[in-house]
C-alpha cells in the first residue's frame, strides 16, 4: 500500500490535472496488475461494498482514543471526515515509515475483504490493531477504503486519460470498459489492454454523453436548422438495454435501477434484441409529465406496492439510440440515430415513447416555447447538433441544455453548521427560514452559491453572532437575508413548513435587505397552489 | 462565610482589565495603560497612552506602532509595581519578545498566558510554566486532532519540497505569517542549507528587526520589482495575503505551501488551494494545553480564543474548574 499512499499524496498535493494524470500513469505502469486494477477501481470513485459502517468505526474510536464521545464528535465536526479524524486521533504524530510493504491488492483481498466474514469483535481487534501500527498516511488511506470514496480531486475522466496513456487505447473505448460491474484483478487489467473489447456482460451500459449549460443567446450557435431541439425533461436520465433477451435499466449515476421500474422492463421486452436507448424516466399521468417530486416518492420506497405503481405511473421518453441490432451507433450523426430511433419506436408500447421534437422554426420562437416550460413541467430545452456523434462525458459544443431561470425568494439565515471535507473548519451549511406571522419557519438548507471570501466573511459573522449552540449547530441572530433559488416545490408532510424545495441554493447575500422584508411562507405556498 | 477573592482580571468592552492594578492586557481599544503580551496585530493596537512590554519585544512593537510610541521595556522576571499589584513578564515561546503576564495582589496570583507554544524555537525564549491560582490560557487549537510533529521533521519536509520543486524547475512560494513564523522557518532551515531565500516586503522588514536583535537566520534578499530575477528553484517567503495577487505572477510556474497549525487538517489546506500544507504552529497543541494547565497547579482555568468551550468542558470533566472568556482576539495562523 506504500506506493499507492505515495500516489495519493502526489494527487493530493497538486492542482494541475496534467501532473495528476502523469502521476497516475506512472503508478499504472509500475504497479503489479492486480494493484493497478484496484487503484483504477478506487480512483474512479468506486467503493468496497457492504463494509463496516461508520457508526461502528466511531464506537471503536471512542474506545481506542480514550476521549469522551462528545470530544470525538467535536473533533469530527471540525475535521469533517471520519477517516481523517480516526487517523489524527490514533496514528499519533510519528511519521516513521512502516516496514510493512504489502501490496494494495493483498491489503484489500487478503486483509480487508475477509473481515466481512468474521464476527464484530474480531473486526474491531484487527482494525484497531492497524490504527496503532500504521504510519499516518497509510492509516488515513485504510480508513478511506473502509468508509468509502477517496475524493482526491480525480474524476473518472482523468483516470481514463491516464489509462489511455498507459494502454494506448481510445478514451471513449476505455470509458466503456470501465462501465457497469467488474471485478478488479489481473484478468480485468489485461482485458483493459486488449485491442478488441470482448463485451461479455450484456448488462453493461455505454458512458452517458452530457450536455453543458447554455449561457446567453442561442443565436451564437449559428443556424437553427443545424440543431435538434427537445424538451428538457425533469426525470431520471437512464439507459434502457435490451440484449440477450434481457432488459436492464441504468441511471446516469451508473446505478442499476432495473428493479425499480418493472413496467419499463416489460415494455422493453417488445424491442428487438441488441438495442440500447438513452432517455428519461418520468412520472406520467393524464397525458402529461408530472413533477419530479412525484417520481421521488417512488424512488424512495423500499418496496414497490401495487398502490405505489398505480399512483405513480412512469414512462420512458427515448431521445437517442446507441445500439441497434448489436451494432454500436454512437459514431453516427444524430440525424441518422434519430431516424433509426423513430423507425424503431413507431410501433412501441405507450410506456415506451419517443421524446418529441420541438419544431419552432427560429431561435425567437424557441425562446417563446422555452418560456412555457414551467406550465409543461419541463426544465427548459435541449439543443443537440444534428451532425453530432454520441460522445463521452461532458464535452462542450455539441449538446447544450438551455434551462429556464429558477424560482427565487428571500430568506433569513437561522442556523449554521460546519461543512464537510475541505470546508470542515468553516460554517458553510446554512438553514434558512421565511416568515409565518412573527416567526421564521425553516424552509431550506443550502450549502453552495457563495464565493470563498463571502463564505469566510459569513463564517466570522456566524461565530460572533451566535445565539445558542446545539452540538455543532449554532442558531444565529436573525438578521442576514439571502436570495435562494430552487428548481421545484412540492407539498411535504415531513417538513414543518409543509413544503419541500428541490435544489435550493444561494444566489446572493442580500446585505441590502432587512430581515423583515424577507418572503413569507404564504407566498411560497401560493406558488405551490398554482 | 469568607467571600470569594476578587477577580484580578475581568473582561470589559476595552479588553481584559485588572481592577486593582488599573491596567489593561492586550486591549482592543485605546486605554491609559496597556500591558502587551506580544506584538501581533490583534494583541497590540494603536492609540493607548502607555505600553509595557518584554524588553526583547520592544523593537518589534515600536516598528508596528510606527514610532509614535516608545513602549516601556521590562526584563523577563523583573517585578514591577503597577497600582496595587506586582506584575512580571515571563517567556511565552510564541514569537520574539512574547510574554506571559503574572499578576500578584493580596496573596493571589493570576497568570495570563498570551499566545504560547511548548516546542523549542531558536528565535525566542522558551515558555516556562508558572505556578498560579488562576491561569488564563489561549485555546486556539484546543481539539485533540491538533498535535504537532517534532519541528525538525516539518522543516525537513519544507526543505525536501523546495528541492523537489527545484528539480522540476519550479519556484517554491511558502506562505508564513510575516511576524514570527517566517523568521522561525528562516532560522530552522539553517540546519539544512546556507542558501539565500527571497522575501516579500512585509516579511523583509520584520526579518531585519529580528536580525538586528541577533537572531541567526538564512541570508535573505528582497523580491524586487525587476523582472530579471529568475526565481526557478528559489524559495520565496510571503505573507498569506499575497496569495492570488498580481504580485505572484513574477514567479511563473510555482508550487505553493502554507505553514500553519491549521494545515494539520486536510480540508483546511484544500479549501485554501495550497499545494502543500506544513503543520508548523506558534500556538500550543492539545497535549501541550493539558500538560500546561496541569503544570500551573491553578485552581481555576479561563480560556480565550478558538475552541475554548471544548477545552473548558474537558478540563471540568478532569476535575479542574475551567470556563471560557469572551475576547476579541483573532488568530494570525488563519
Amino acid at each position: 500500500m506504500k506506493a499507492f499512499a505515495a500516489l495519493y499524496e502526489e494527487l493530493d498535493t497538486t492542482q494541475s490535472t496534467n501532473l495528476k494524470v502523469a502521476a497516475m500513469a506512472r503508478y499504472f505502469r509500475e504497479a503489479p496488475p492486480a494493484d493497478a486494477a484496484w487503484a483504477t477501481y478506487i480512483l474512479s470513485g468506486r467503493r468496497l461494498k457492504r463494509f463496516i459502517g461508520p457508526a461502528l468505526l466511531k464506537r471503536w474510536l471512542i474506545g481506542e482514543a480514550s476521549l469522551p464521545e462528545w470530544l470525538i464528535d467535536e473533533s469530527y465536526s471540525s475535521v469533517g471526515d471520519l477517516a481523517e479524524t480516526i487517523a489524527l486521533l490514533t496514528a499519533g504524530t510519528a511519521q516513521a515509515e512502516s516496514a510493512d510493504d504489502t501490496a494494495l491488492a493483498d491489503w484489500i483481498e487478503d486483509r480487508l475483504l475477509p473481515l466481512r466474514e468474521v464476527d464484530e469483535e474480531t473486526q474491531r481487534r484487527t482494525i484497531v490493531g492497524w490504527w496503532r501500527e500504521l504510519p499516518y498516511r497509510q492509516c488515513f488511506l485504510l480508513n478511506k477504503l473502509l468508509t468509502g470514496e477517496l475524493r482526491v480531486g480525480v474524476s473518472q475522466l482523468l483516470v481514463t486519460r491516464a489509462l489511455a496513456d498507459v494502454t494506448g487505447i481510445e478514451r471513449t473505448e476505455l470509458a466503456g470498459r470501465l462501465m457497469g460491474e467488474w471485478q478488479p484483478g489481473p484478468v480485468f487489467w489485461q482485458a483493459l489492454h486488449a485491442a478488441e473489447s470482448p463485451r461479455t456482460d450484456p448488462a453493461v451500459p455505454y458512458p452517458f454523453f452530457l450536455a453543458s449549460p447554455l449561457e446567453g443567446d442561442p443565436a451564437q450557435l449559428g443556424e437553427r436548422a443545424a440543431w435538434q431541439v427537445e424538451w428538457k425533461w425533469d426525470g431520471i436520465r437512464g439507459q434502457l438495454i435490451r440484449r440477450a433477451s434481457e432488459c436492464h435499466l441504468w441511471s446516469r449515476g451508473e446505478e442499476r435501477i432495473t428493479e425499480r421500474f418493472p413496467e419499463l422492463v416489460d415494455a422493453a421486452a417488445s424491442l428487438p434484441d441488441g438495442v440500447v436507448l438513452d432517455g428519461e424516466v418520468v412520472a406520467w399521468k393524464d397525458g402529461r409529465i408530472q413533477p419530479f417530486a412525484l417520481l421521488q416518492q417512488r424512488i424512495g420506497r423500499k418496496k414497490l406496492t401495487a398502490a405505489i405503481l398505480a399512483s405513480v405511473p412512469v414512462q420512458f421518453l427515448a431521445y437517442d439510440l446507441l445500439e441497434l441490432a448489436g451494432n454500436d451507433l454512437r459514431a453516427a450523426p444524430l440525424r441518422e440515430r434519430r431516424a433509426e430511433l423513430e423507425k424503431l419506436l413507431a410501433s412501441a408500447t405507450p410506456i415506451l415513447q419517443l421524446s418529441p421534437l420541438v419544431t419552432a422554426e427560429s431561435w425567437e420562437e424557441l425562446a417563446a416555447a422555452r418560456a412555457d416550460s414551467r406550465q409543461r413541467n419541463v426544465e427548459g430545452l435541449m439543443l443537440k447538433a444534428l451532425d453530432s456523434s454520441y460522445g463521452t462525458g461532458r464535452q462542450r459544443g455539441a449538446w447544450w441544455k438551455w434551462k429556464i431561470e429558477p424560482h427565487s425568494f428571500d430568506a433569513v439565515m437561522i442556523y449554521a453548521q460546519p461543512g464537510q471535507g475541505r470546508r470542515s473548519n468553516l460554517y458553510t451549511d446554512y438553514t434558512f427560514g421565511v416568515w409565518r406571522e412573527r416567526e421564521l419557519v425553516p424552509v431550506a438548507k443550502a450549502y453552495s452559491g457563495l464565493s470563498n471570501p463571502e463564505v469566510e466573511q459569513l463564517d466570522r459573522w456566524i461565530r460572533t453572532h451566535t445565539v445558542e449552540k446545539f452540538g455543532p449547530v449554532r442558531s444565529v441572530e436573525q438578521t442576514q437575508v439571502f436570495e435562494l433559488a430552487y428548481e421545484g416545490i412540492a407539498a411535504s408532510s415531513r417538513h414543518k413548513s409543509g413544503i419541500a424545495l428541490r435544489f435550493p441554493r444561494i444566489v446572493r447575500w442580500r446585505t441590502d435587505k432587512p430581515a423583515a422584508e424577507a418572503d413569507t411562507l404564504a407566498s411560497l405556498q401560493a406558488i405551490l397552489d398554482n | 462565610m469568607a467571600s470569594a477573592p476578587p477577580s484580578l482580571v475581568t473582561v470589559t468592552e476595552n479588553g481584559l482589565y485588572c481592577p486593582p492594578g488599573d491596567f489593561y492586557i492586550d486591549p482592543w481599544r485605546p486605554v491609559a495603560t496597556a500591558v502587551i503580551t506580544h506584538a501581533h496585530g490583534d494583541h497590540l493596537r494603536h492609540g493607548s497612552t502607555r505600553y509595557l512590554l518584554a524588553e526583547s519585544g520592544v523593537a518589534i512593537a515600536s516598528h508596528r506602532l510606527g514610532g509614535e510610541h516608545r513602549p516601556e521595556p521590562l526584563q523577563y522576571g523583573e517585578r514591577m509595581q503597577l497600582g496595587d499589584t506586582t506584575i512580571s513578564l515571563h517567556p511565552a515561546g510564541h514569537i520574539l519578545g512574547s510574554a506571559q503576564l503574572r499578576i500578584e495582589h493580596d496573596g493571589q496570583v493570576w497568570v495570563i498566558s498570551g499566545d504560547y507554544k511548548r516546542q523549542p524555537d531558536p528565535t525566542c525564549e522558551s515558555f516556562e510554566p508558572l505556578g498560579c491560582d488562576v491561569f488564563i490560557s489561549e485555546a486556539t487549537f484546543a481539539l485533540p486532532v491538533y498535535q504537532w510533529q517534532p519541528t525538525p521533521q516539518v522543516i525537513e519536509e519544507i526543505f525536501r519540497w523546495w528541492r523537489a520543486n527545484r528539480e522540476r524547475g519550479l519556484a517554491s512560494v511558502l506562505f508564513c505569517y510575516a511576524l514570527g513564523k517566517a523568521q522561525r522557518v528562516l532560522a530552522e532551515l539553517r540546519a539544512f542549507t546556507d542558501e539565500t531565500v527571497y522575501l516579500h516586503g512585509a516579511v523583509g522588514t520584520l526579518t531585519d528587526v529580528y536580525r538586528r536583535q541577533g537572531v541567526e537566520m538564512l541570508p535573505t534578499l528582497p523580491v524586487t520589482g525587476e523582472k530579471k530575477t529568475d526565481y526557478r528553484g528559489a524559495l520565496i517567503i510571503a505573507p498569506p495575503s499575497a496569495a492570488g495577487t498580481p504580485w505572484m505572477r513574477r514567479f511563473g510556474d510555482h508550487s505553493s505551501g502554507f505553514c500553519s497549525g491549521w494545515m494539520r487538517v486536510r480540508g483546511n489546506r484544500r479549501r485554501r488551494g495550497y499545494d502543500r500544507g506544513f503543520v508548523l504552529s506558534d500556538h500550543v497543541d492539545w497535549p501541550g494545553l493539558i500538560q500546561t494547565c496541569k503544570a500551573t497547579g491553578a485552581g481555576r482555568i479561563l480560556l480565550t480564543h478558538g475552541y475554548s468551550d471544548a477545552l473548558a468542558r474537558y478540563l471540568n470533566e478532569l476535575g479542574i474548574v475551567a470556563g471560557a472568556l469572551q475576547t476579541a482576539y483573532g488568530d494570525e495562523e488563519q
